[in-house]
């Protein structure tokens, strides 16, 4: 019948249907285990009244926690069902129907363990903190540590955060032009290349740390005046200027390279200048492109400017260890720990929701 | 002199040689097409003329001007020429309008009132008025395409390269880009075309040209090279393109 060599019936037979998967055990599995995680819960929650000295707070917490874990039990009951209509359904050939549910019961009894299994993580995560009668608590979290260092640690806060947003506005621009040095063309451009390159590696294979020192401690004993009376804070600055411009000059330096060359064709072909070209074409795309990786490397530094305490920087975390070497506690550097949590989630939110919408408009949203 | 003399041109992308001497004039006035399979060096050659790729050895000029070598001013010679690519190549940051206004702007020295109803003009005579504010990735591939042509002309170039313009195109939107360039063409506008439209090329090329790996194997009127071409090459690219449906 097939005259094509294209086609060939023998290599595609119709298929058998499959008949449908088990369910009954993996929703059984699902049941029990949201059941154990609800007891392990129970338990947590009477360590955390027992601590909490039987408190309202932490008795609706807990109540609020157990609950919480019973929704696991639900689609777990639901796969239960399903298993059972699976059986009845397939005793009465009914094959399509059947194998349809045992897919949405396998589903549930999946979710049911997604489920159980994130309310474990908490229950055992309160537990562990709670241990030893609330061990991991009062070393990382007392509340009086922290209610003495709390005004001091969040004024020094505000130094990480005013030498962050400093740092970033300069690294936005030395970034972008070591990026563009980087690729000038022809050989009146090499000497600069060079001196670019060479900045890019020895600035990425120093730590951020001894780049620090070197320039906090260093520049002011060079002689040099200007730096001798610059604040200590501003050389901190410089320091992490420097070490993350050359990172950020590679991110660009992506961004750039990933404009298609007909791009740049179309623009030199009307006539622009490879400057022309670069400032209203090239950048302008590559900018928007990289902005995502630009931040992520912007979190890296603002978690570093926490470096700067070993310059004598009186940043938060400067400020927090001569609280904990005061009251022998460590709250207060997890004090600090919390503000960078606190000023870094939106950004990494951010970062994803823009990833995101890259993602979609590419899809052709 | 003709207006645009390309003499004996030779182009190598390492050690491959694509365009092979090839000697080809331009009037001015004329519409000439190049016509030749995938891979023999079409879009190389235009892309030469633009100076977007160097030569190895030949020259090219224009209006008497030698633009190859060393110490042209490029910039200079790309205001006289216009290029529109197969794949539109519009700037996908910028509107339709700011597409169309940057180079008479920055390059041209036209102030932005003109520059604005320059483009406004433009895009009205290719009926794309009412797009001027849209961003190059809202628009169909035809209309890209006439933007791209219009982005071109608001330099006024002096002679026009295209290549390939509407191979991307879905049939529907073919027509009516190239009804742009037939205006073009009646309007007198000098220009170089490679193209698959048989049919196009018969209707608008004074001069149609065959090329085959890198040289020209056999060039004449649109008449002579469809109706009794000479080369047994020549012949055989045209009936596979007869077969595909495009003659
Ligand atoms: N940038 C490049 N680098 C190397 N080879 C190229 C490049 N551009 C084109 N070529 C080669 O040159 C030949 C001619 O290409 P092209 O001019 O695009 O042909 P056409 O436009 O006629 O299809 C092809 O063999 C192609 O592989
Ligand atoms: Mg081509």
């Amino acid at each position: 019948m097939s005259t094509s060599s294209l086609v060939n019936e023998e290599l595609q037979p119709s298929p058998t249907p499959a008949p449908p998967r088990p369910v009954f055990a993996v929703a059984m599995v699902g049941l029990v285990f949201a059941v154990v995680v609800s007891l392990v819960m129970v338990k947590a929650v009477l360590m955390l009244r027992h601590f909490n000295h039987d408190g309202p707070v932490s008795t609706t917490v807990g109540v609020i926690l157990v609950v919480l874990t019973l929704y696991a039990w639900y689609p777990a009951a639901k796969a239960l069902g399903a298993g059972q209509q699976r059986a009845s359904l397939l005793s009465q050939d009914q094959l399509v129907p059947s194998r349809r549910i045992a897919a949405r019961g396998r589903e549930d009894a999946l979710i049911a363990m997604g489920y159980a299994a994130a309310g474990l993580i908490v229950a055992l995560l309160l537990i562990i903190v709670l241990a030893k009668d609330g061990g991991v608590a009062t070393t990382f979290f007392a509340l009086h540590p922290i209610r003495l260092s709390f005004n001091q640690v969040i004024h020094a806060f505000w130094i990480n955060i005013w030498v962050a947003c400093v740092s970033e506005v300069l690294v936005l621009i030395l970034g972008l032009v070591v990026a563009i040095v980087r690729m000038l063309p022809g050989r009146a451009g090499a000497p600069l290349r060079m001196i670019a390159m060479v900045y890019c590696d020895i600035f990425r294979a120093i730590p951020a740390i001894v780049v620090i020192m070197l320039i906090v401690f260093g520049l002011p004993l060079t002689g040099v005046r200007f730096f001798q009376t610059m604040p200590l804070t501003w050389l901190g600055i410089i320091a992490l200027t420097l070490t993350y411009s050359a990172y950020v000059s590679e991110v660009y330096r992506a961004g750039l390279a990933s404009i298609h060359p007909s791009q740049s064709a179309a623009a030199r072909s009307l006539g622009l200048s490879y400057t022309q070209t670069l400032r209203t074409v090239l950048v302008p795309q590559a900018v928007r492109r990289v902005i995502p990786p630009l931040l992520n490397d912007f979190i890296s530094l603002q978690k570093d400017t926490a470096l700067l305490s070993v310059a004598a920087i009186s940043e938060a975390l400067l400020v927090a260890k001569l609280w904990e070497a005061q009251l022998f506690n460590l709250s207060p550097i997890a004090l600090v720990a919390a503000f960078f949590i606190i000023i870094t989630i939106p950004q990494a939110r951010f970062v994803d929701y823009l990833i995101d919408r890259d993602a979609a408009r590419r899809a052709g949203k | 002199m003709a207006f645009l003399e390309i003499d004996g041109v030779h182009k190598s992308y390492g050690h491959h040689e694509v365009l092979k001497g090839v000697t080809l004039n331009v009037e001015r006035h004329e519409v000439v097409c190049l016509i030749g399979a995938s891979g023999s060096g079409k879009s190389t050659l235009l892309r030469c003329v633009n100076a977007l790729e160097d030569i190895q050895d030949g020259v090219i000029r224009i209006d008497g001007d030698t633009v190859t070598g060393a110490g042209v001013d490029l910039n200079a010679l790309r205001r006289d020429v216009g290029i529109v690519f197969q794949s539109y190549n519009l700037f996908p940051h910028m509107s339709v309008l700011e597409n169309i206004m940057l180079a008479p702007m920055r390059v041209g020295g036209v102030k932005k009132r003109e520059a604005l109803e320059r483009a406004e003009r433009l895009l009205e005579s290719v009926g794309m008025e009412d797009k001027a504010k849209s961003y190059p990735d809202m628009l169909s591939g035809g209309q890209q395409q006439r933007v791209a042509i219009v982005r071109a002309l608001a330099m006024q170039p002096r002679v026009m390269l295209l290549d390939e313009i509407t191979a991307a195109l879905d049939p529907e939107l073919v027509g009516d880009v190239l009804e742009i360039v037939r205006e073009l063409a009646h309007g007198g506008l000098t220009m170089l075309l490679a193209t698959h439209e048989m049919g196009f090329a018969k209707e608008v090329a004074s001069q149609v040209c065959f090329l085959d790996a890198g040289s020209i194997l056999e060039r004449g009127s649109a008449q002579d090279i469809f109706e009794n071409p000479r080369e047994e090459r020549t012949q055989q690219f045209l009936s596979r393109v007869v077969k595909s449906g495009r003659l």
